[in-house]
């Protein structure tokens, strides 16, 4: 499903360079649910935004659902990330001038879906989430827990393929963090999407199928 | 989508009022002095009430005699025997009429001074001009001829001597020891309609000036009426050709001119002789330059103001345009959607603008600021003002969304870092 072949990415600045991601090959199979591990500052989040497309690697080659993604314009790696991709994030990353189902709408917005349709599948990924009654609330109105309730939903309501976490349960207690870990496992099991979770949780680690882990940007295990 | 765009839109508006405030300030303001400042211009040069000839009208009011050798000039009105000798010569105008600058005298009725505004005319004025006689008739040919001290007073004149809506016709009223008779009233024109505008209308030959003096400058202008724009070249050339043979005397021990200039202008053109020497139609085409040219400079105030005000908003949204690329946005569907916002704030800024303008205009017509005012808004400026401010607003969309669109989605997660 996401082929990582010799990544490497560097962050410079006019005075210092820094080695975030060093040599890393990894492959993630369809249907699996892999953790990512690692101290502060190893470059978990770097891989993951890197399989997610939101950066660019400085050196190596990306494949996701076997095609390449080289020289992609601005438009078509929109349209694959639209299409392939669900993002969850540990800061939640809604935006709070939209009520909750705006928000979870945000990525039929950029398909050819009818405002029916898109209120229609907003409301069944809004369901699934248990937040059916909270549609239009806004996301200042709302917990930390529901806040990470709405951004799954708005990462499955495309049904994507693949979704990927950063820290989905960072910011959360440990009650609410297990329940987001249930609803991820659900989608996995169910559903068979593909995800791939950053995590300092060993606890929620242990729930998904295969760990991996970073040490200094370089993957030790 | 459309509808998603508008949704963000007010909901950033209403969140950031103050620079909502700021952008709708900067948008309205400039349309609406835009608005007004053109309405007023164009109540000054466009033909109105009572001067509706005005577009096929051509003026002399300027005699410029210069004394080379001397480096002097005399610049003012032409004279009463200049346009007898030389002006009502002229075959090519389908009429010639001529009328003095105004001067102003006392009058009074029941103990009460007033002051008032008089101006000395021919027949053909009242031809050349379209004023509205509320009782009465113009004094024609034969009122001059036979040496008749009789007036036209406007309305407003009538109210003061006589009150308000007395019938006037008939009676008399006392201008500088001179009593004249009342033959006409009509309802006044704003002074802003300077070549035509006064309370008294008197027959030029009841002056106590003595117009056989001999000299070119004096105090009278005259209209020319063509049948058309099209006859403008030809009456110019006409009176072109007249200059070429006006004789230059002088009495003046000191001033000698050996050079006399005098062109027969458009209205705008006729106005604009005292900043400029060149003839009419370049005059028009340097007013509209200079006035187009200060529009622009002027609209690019606002432009600048939201270009400004859009990139200091970049970074407090580029976490918003990070999650919206994230979840498949491209950079040209979020040009969209902040030109999108800047259509519809400028929009905004429009319709406040029109608001106030028409409440602005209002204001000047009715406070008496201008007697007989009657501005009305230019809606051909009305329209390009907005046009322009929306062309402002598309770019001043774009910039940001463009640098916007260069950030990585990484980085404007993290807000434009």
């Amino acid at each position: 499903m996401i082929k990582l072949k010799n990544i490497e990415k560097v962050y410079r600045t006019s005075t210092i360079e820094t080695l975030a991601l060093n040599e890393i090959n990894l492959e993630v199979g369809k249907g699996e649910f892999l953790s990512i591990m690692g101290p502060s500052g190893c470059g978990k989040s770097t891989l993951l935004n890197i399989m997610g497309l939101l950066d660019e690697p400085s050196k190596g080659e990306i494949t996701v659902d076997n095609e390449t993604i080289r020289d992609f314009s601005d438009k078509k790696l929109a349209h694959f990330r639209n299409q392939k991709l669900g993002f969850i994030f540990q800061s939640y990353h809604l935006i709070n001038d939209l009520p909750v189902l705006d928000n979870v709408e945000l990525p039929l917005l950029y398909r050819s879906a009818s405002a029916n349709e898109r209120t229609q599948l907003a409301t069944e990924a809004l369901q699934k989430v248990g937040l059916s009654n909270r549609v239009k609330h806004y996301p200042t109105q709302l917990s930390g827990g529901q806040k990470q309730r709405v951004a799954i939903a708005r990462a499955i309501v495309g049904r994507p393929e693949i979704i990927l976490a950063d820290e989905p349960t960072g910011n959360l207690d440990s009650a609410m963090g297990n329940e987001i870990m249930d609803i991820l496992i659900n989608l996995n099991k169910n559903d068979g999407t593909t995800i791939v979770m950053v995590t300092h949780d060993e606890n929620m680690a242990k729930k998904t199928n295969r760990l991996v882990r970073l040490f200094d940007g370089t993957q030790v295990m | 989508m459309l509808k998603n765009y508008l949704k963000i839109t007010f909901a950033v508006l209403k969140r950031r009022k103050f620079f909502t405030f700021i952008s709708l300030f900067g948008i309205s303001f400039t349309l609406l002095v835009l608005v007004v400042i053109t309405s007023f211009i164009d109540h000054l040069v466009s033909a109105g009430y009572p001067e509706w000839n005005r577009d096929k009208s051509l003026y002399i009011e300027r005699m410029v005699q210069r004394d080379t050798a001397q480096n002097g000039q005399t610049n003012g009105p032409v004279s009463m025997y200049f346009i007898e000798n030389f002006v009502l010569k002229m075959t090519t105008p389908q009429m010639i009429g001529f009328a003095s600058y105004p001067n102003t005298v006392n009058a009074y009725a029941n103990q009460n001074k007033i002051k008032l505004m008089f101006k000395y005319t021919d027949a053909n004025f009242w031809n050349i001009t379209s004023f509205d006689f509320l009782e009465g008739k113009p004094f024609n040919k034969q009122n001059i001829d036979n040496n008749d001290f009789v007036m036209v007073i406007n309305d407003d004149t009538r109210d003061k001597y006589f009150g308000k809506g007395v019938s006037a016709v008939g009676k008399t009223m006392e201008l500088d020891n001179i009593t004249y008779r009342i033959i006409g009233v009509i309802r006044g024109c704003p002074v802003t309609r300077i070549y035509v505008a006064s309370d008294v209308y008197l027959p030029y030959n009841t002056s106590k000036r003595d117009h056989t003096k001999k000299g070119l400058n004096g105090n009278y202008m005259a209209f020319l009426l063509a049948n058309g724009p099209e006859d403008f070249p030809k009456i110019k050339a006409e009176y072109a050709s007249i200059m070429r043979k006006v004789p230059i005397t002088s009495d003046d021990k000191w001033f000698k001119p050996n050079k006399v200039e005098s062109t027969a202008d458009t209205y705008v053109g006729s106005f604009m002789s005292q900043f400029t020497d060149s003839d009419g139609d370049t005059k028009k085409a340097y007013l509209y330059m200079v006035l187009v040219g200060f529009a622009l400079l002027f609209m690019s105030l606002p432009a600048i103001n939201l270009v400004n005000v859009n990139i200091s908003r970049i970074m407090e949204r580029a976490s918003e345009i990070g999650i919206r690329k994230a979840f498949g946005a491209s950079s040209k569907v979020l040009t969209y959607q902040f030109i999108t916002e800047n259509i519809i704030l400028t929009l905004i800024g429009g319709i406040i603008a029109l608001i106030l303008s028409v409440g602005v205009i209002y204001f000047i017509n009715t406070s008496g600021m201008i007697n007989y005012a009657d501005l009305t808004i230019n809606w051909k400026v009305f329209v390009v003002a907005i046009l322009v401010s929306l062309v402002f607003g598309l770019l001043s969309g774009v910039y940001p969304a463009w640098r916007m669109s260069r950030l990585q989605v990484v980085n404007a997660l993290k807000g434009g870092e």
